[in-house]
């Protein structure tokens, strides 16, 4: 059967689609990709979307749910690379996707959960030490 | 077939042109401003050649058919160019019911013993020049039309600049009413643009608006919302008092929006979102003190 790919890269989980998405692939990837945030303890997921060309309002909300989801299991979640066309059906078809984090490419992307995941540790320490005193 | 009302063109073609003349002058339906004389005599004498070329079939109803054909292509060169001098298409069209006064002239005079003959070619002919004038108004409204779709299509082009401002920061500024049309393609650009240059920031300046109804304004928040999604943040800058009055009264929901007041203060709160900042050099300043 068909799936999407999901790398590992340290506390990163990478996904790239690059295949047109159906509806199938895309609860097989919603299924895949929470299995593997536990099984793995991934702090950060990453979804790069910029082969995809077309989207109707079921992967909208599939998107919108894997970015829900990863949230709920503790990994910050970060699209990448959304293209225009894309961005403009999804507005239209009045899915603003609120929940989700966006960046223009991967490496943005990256940084931008690299930060994220920095900062929720730096809350951490500064919780261990003031419990220390 | 032969015609009576062909018959009479190809007897009379001088006389006819003649008369035609005389009435348009006598009208008062010349200008001469416009358009000289020996002009208007040839496209008088080849649209009467034309139009006895075109009823020589014995086809008198249809323009639309083959044998029309010259005749038509003639018509619509004249009403364009004839719109073009600045020509009304009520003057154009009477160009060619002026022609009814001779053809008619001729009809009573050729046929004076038969009354009967005289009132039906008379209808005939009527008709039939009261089809070409016609055809003439629509190819005058039809150049007309061309005219204003290529303009829109200008205004659409030429209306949507992105502009960089900076390494990351694209500006747009929008200026004139803001349709759906205009707004899809404002939205399409900007996207686009940022794409290709990699921004981060975009700036929507809307100085040059004059008005914000709920549809315009529902295309703003839908464009920042686009621009989240390909992972740029949007701020719209240049609001006018009476703009923020309406938003308000509309009751439309900008709370997501980040909203600042000039370019200018736009452009600073995307420095400080890069972490970037300008600075005036140290001799500069030095010099601006002395």
């Amino acid at each position: 059967m068909e799936r999407i790919p999901i790398l590992r890269m340290g506390r990163v989980l990478l996904v790239t689609i690059q295949v047109d998405m159906h509806d199938q692939l895309a609860v097989t990837l919603q299924d895949d990709l929470t299995a593997k945030i536990v099984e793995t303890g991934a702090g950060g997921v990453l979804i790069d979307i910029s082969s995809l060309e077309v989207v109707d309002s079921f992967i909208g909300r599939i998107l919108g749910n894997i970015a829900t989801m990863s949230r709920v299991l503790d990994a910050q979640t970060v699209v990448v690379g959304m293209q225009p066309a894309v961005a403009i059906t999804l507005v239209e078809l009045g899915m603003s996707l609120p929940g989700i984090r966006t960046a223009l490419n991967v490496e943005k992307g990256m940084t931008l959960l690299q930060a994220s995941m920095d900062a929720d540790e730096v809350v951490l320490e500064v919780a261990d030490a003031s419990l220390e005193d | 077939m032969t015609t009576r009302i062909h018959a009479i063109l190809k007897k009379y073609p001088s006389e006819l042109l003649t008369e035609w003349l005389n009435v348009m002058t006598t009208g008062g339906m010349r200008r001469d401003a416009l358009m000289k004389e020996a002009e208007l005599r040839e496209q008088c004498a080849e649209f009467l050649r034309l139009l006895t070329q075109a009823t020589e079939q014995g086809n008198l109803t249809d323009i639309t058919g083959a044998s029309f054909t010259q005749a038509r292509e003639m018509l619509e060169r004249l009403s364009r160019s004839r719109s073009l001098q600045g020509f009304s298409p009520a003057e154009t069209a009477t160009f060619i019911f002026s022609l009814k006064q001779p053809l008619f002239d001729r009809l009573r005079g050729e046929y004076a013993s038969q009354p009967q003959v005289v009132a039906e070619e008379m209808w005939t002919a009527t008709l039939l020049l009261d089809r070409l004038g016609l055809y003439t108004t629509e190819v005058h409204q039809r150049a007309r039309e061309e005219v204003i779709m290529r303009q829109q299509q200008e205004m659409l082009e030429l209306s949507t600049p992105v502009v960089q401002l900076w390494d990351r920061i694209v500006c747009l500024p929008l200026i004139g009413t803001l349709d759906s049309g205009r707004t899809q393609t404002v939205m399409e650009t900007l996207l686009q643009r940022i794409v290709e240059t990699g921004a981060e920031i975009a700036i929507i300046d809307i100085t040059g608006v004059p008005t914000v109804d709920t549809l315009t304004a529902q295309h703003l928040i839908k464009t920042v919302t686009a621009t989240r999604l390909m992972g740029a943040e949007c701020v719209i800058s240049g609001i006018r008092p009476q703009i923020a009055q309406t938003i308000v009264h509309l009751g439309v929901d900008l709370a997501g929006v980040v909203t600042k007041s000039s370019v200018a203060g736009a452009f600073n709160w995307a420095l400080k979102r890069l972490n970037q900042t300008i600075s005036a050099q140290q001799s500069l300043r030095a010099s601006g003190k002395a």
